[in-house]
């Protein structure tokens, strides 16, 4: 009864598997920061506090004055000034994508960098910048035409996001609001598969009304032979995950938790992930642009006292996602989390407004990959809980637990 | 009266000579064995989970072990009388006080496979159980009663839960039938091949979930997804259910065997 999934061009069996590389890894510390701040999607450059120059490439310390540096969101307005085709190269990972093309930039910000160029762009052109990760997690300046079309089209773009359209994706939960949400924003993004993992019994396979590229699978985050077994019997590759499953009780810590309610919560989101991640890490990490993406509470920055074990579960979550984008490093698999508020479902109905629609979230989830970005707050509440943890974290843990 | 020396050496010869079967009545514990269903409000039965200790591996070179969890209701399973608020205060309500001599009784098979399988609902009253004595003689005493439904047919498909929107559909007995069982015939208990020993939709009965209230209040037994019940004879097969010892327990899985006069037809 099992629905067959599009097919997809066939390669010769014997041909030698494409490797991996991914750029340069080691950066200063200075860099490390630039990084951190490109994963937001923040674009930001080093203003002096003394100077006020602007400065790059990141430096620790103003190269005018000798005056300390602070991070600072820039114009991300550009003119190119010259541009070139790099066709030989002895590293490894740009000697694989070669030819790639490079120009010099005068930053609206102030200073003169190279970055990578978008094919479209020539020497004169105003252009806008984006602050990238590149395959191996680092900051990298992208140049794009000011006039921006499908930045898709260009190779070179691609290999600083996740692209969707004709990939084949593996959502978790995927018999929930937010689930179904997710499947219908892939499907709408020109995923070539959805696989659809469903916990729940008695779900009919395939479910009524399901787009021909959508697929249901038996597949329980809280059963490792499941999800060992789901993983397995695949047959065929997946570009992208994304994990969607949680469980959301309220309940406290020395009143009104429920024990059995924590114990899932845990079983769900922090072991459901180690399972889920340890099953489609190979099956990820073969891929030219593997992602993984987990969707997890804002709570797991800040504790809500109202769902106590609920965001325990998710920080545990959001501490191993570090780990695991740690270890996805060398493989080029992007690790991102998207972060979110209470959604508009039945886990929230005690929660005050606002929540955050299922499609809202889902598209949220669209943004990520197509921008690369290994950490979004998507909705007004979890924008706004980011900002001011990034701001202050002690005192918005306060605000929030008085 | 046969010398029991003579009658446990004799049983262990028709054993060993193939002269007694031994039916296995156990659906295999596995992860993705279904496990009844509440309503949302309360609390729910774990499924079986097993995580892998060391296989012949670096956790344990020569040797291969598994961490288990599941409910005490999961799987094939025995429910003591402490399960039921009715039977809360019974001096041997719970599985570690239960006597070892309920671990081994004769059974009755009771065929209600086509009234199951031409309505779901099926509801098994006294009259039903009045008019089957008729056909068949007398339900004798101290036995389980098991009813065949050929519901363990259904194991591995949705079929089996039968979950719809206003819940499982699954037979089951009512009040009346179970007073009867109870009182007038002294069973031990009831076995039967759903997951629970009422029906799935006994939560709405007039007297609701009358195979729990009434054999749980009475110091009496239940067994739950028992399968091959369609492989016993009506009367003679001697039913070997022995939960584990958990301090305390409400019930347990466990293995249920029946022995079987005559050889495999």
């Amino acid at each position: 009864m099992r629905r067959q999934q599009p097919p997809r061009p066939v390669r010769d069996p014997l041909t030698r598997p494409v490797e991996r590389q991914v750029p340069p890894a080691p950066r200063s510390r200075a860099m490390h920061a630039m990084s951190a701040r490109a994963a937001q999607g923040r674009f930001v450059l080093q203003r002096c506090t003394e100077c006020e120059a602007v400065t790059y490439p990141p430096r620790d310390i103003c190269p005018v004055c000798w005056g300390e540096l602070a991070w600072a969101d820039q114009p991300r307005g550009a003119t190119i000034l010259a541009a070139t085709m790099i066709r030989v190269t002895t590293d490894l990972y740009f000697h694989a994508h070669l030819p790639w093309r490079i120009g010099t930039v005068a930053l609206d910000a102030g200073p003169v960098a190279i970055v990578h160029l978008h094919r479209d762009l020539a020497v004169g052109d105003r252009a806008t910048m984006r602050l990238m990760l590149d395959k191996g997690g680092n900051a990298a300046l992208f140049a794009l035409p000011e006039q921006e079309g499908n930045p898709m089209a260009d190779p070179q773009w691609r290999e600083f996001v996740v692209p969707v359209q004709d990939r084949a994706v593996l959502v978790t939960d995927g018999d929930t609001a937010l689930g179904k949400a997710v499947v219908r924003a892939l499907v709408a993004a020109g995923a070539h598969s959805v696989l659809v993992g469903t916990s729940t019994p008695g779900v009919p396979m395939p479910a009524e009304g399901d787009p021909e590229q959508v697929r249901q699978v038996p597949l329980d985050l809280t059963d490792s032979q499941s999800v060992t077994h789901c993983i397995a019997q695949l047959g065929g590759p997946i570009d992208i995950v994304v994990n969607t499953a949680r469980f959301v009780r309220p309940g406290g810590v020395s009143a009104g938790g429920r024990l059995l309610h924590q114990q899932r919560a845990l079983d769900v989101g922090v072991l459901g992930l180690l399972r889920l991640a340890e099953a489609v890490a190979p099956v990820l990490a073969g891929r030219p642009a593997g992602a993984f993406v987990d969707l997890l509470s804002i709570h797991a920055l800040v504790g809500d006292a109202r769902f106590a074990g609920f965001s325990a579960a998710e920080a545990a979550r959001h501490s191993l996602l570090q780990s695991f984008r740690h270890e996805m490093r060398a493989t080029g698999v992007r690790v991102l989390s998207v972060f979110f508020g209470a959604i508009d479902d039945e886990d929230h109905q005690s929660v005050p407004f606002p929540h955050i629609a299922p499609d809202r979230l889902a598209q949220g989830v669209i943004e990520a990959l197509a921008s690369g970005r290994e950490q979004q707050a998507v909705g007004d509440v979890a924008r706004d809980l980011m900002a001011r943890w990034l701001a202050d974290p002690a005192t918005t843990n306060r605000e929030n637990n008085l | 009266m046969t010398d029991p020396a003579d009658a446990l050496a004799a049983l262990v010869d028709g054993l060993a000579a193939g002269a007694i079967r031994v039916v296995d009545l156990t659906n295999t514990l596995s992860p993705d064995f279904p496990v009844i269903v509440l309503p949302a409000e309360f609390g729910q039965c774990a499924p079986f989970r097993m995580e892998p200790v060391s296989r012949y591996d670096g956790d344990g070179p020569a040797w291969y072990w598994n961490n288990i969890s599941m409910n005490e209701h999961t799987g094939t399973h025995f429910d003591a009388p402490a399960h039921w608020i009715t039977g809360r205060d019974l001096p041997e309500g719970t599985v570690d006080r239960v006597a070892p001599r309920d671990f081994v009784h004769p059974a009755v098979v009771i065929d209600i496979s086509a009234e199951s399988a031409a309505d779901e609902d099926f509801v098994v009253t006294r009259a039903l159980l009045e008019a089957w004595e008729a056909r068949h003689g007398r339900i004798p005493p101290r036995h389980w009663v098991l009813l065949r439904t050929d519901w363990y047919k259904r194991v591995g498909t949705p079929e089996y839960l039968n979950l719809k929107a206003d819940g499982a559909h699954s037979p089951g007995p009512d009040g009346d039938a179970m007073r009867f069982l109870v009182h007038a015939r002294d069973c031990v208990g009831l076995g039967v091949e759903t997951v629970g020993t009422d029906a799935g939709q006994a939560s709405r009965f007039d007297e609701p979930l009358p195979a729990h209230t009434i054999l749980h209040g009475n110091g009496r037994y239940g067994l739950q997804c028992l399968t091959n019940l369609d492989k016993l004879p009506v009367f003679g097969a001697v039913i070997l259910a022995s939960p584990l010892k958990i301090q305390g327990g409400s019930g347990s899985p466990l293995r249920v065997v029946a022995l079987v006069a005559g050889r495999a037809g």
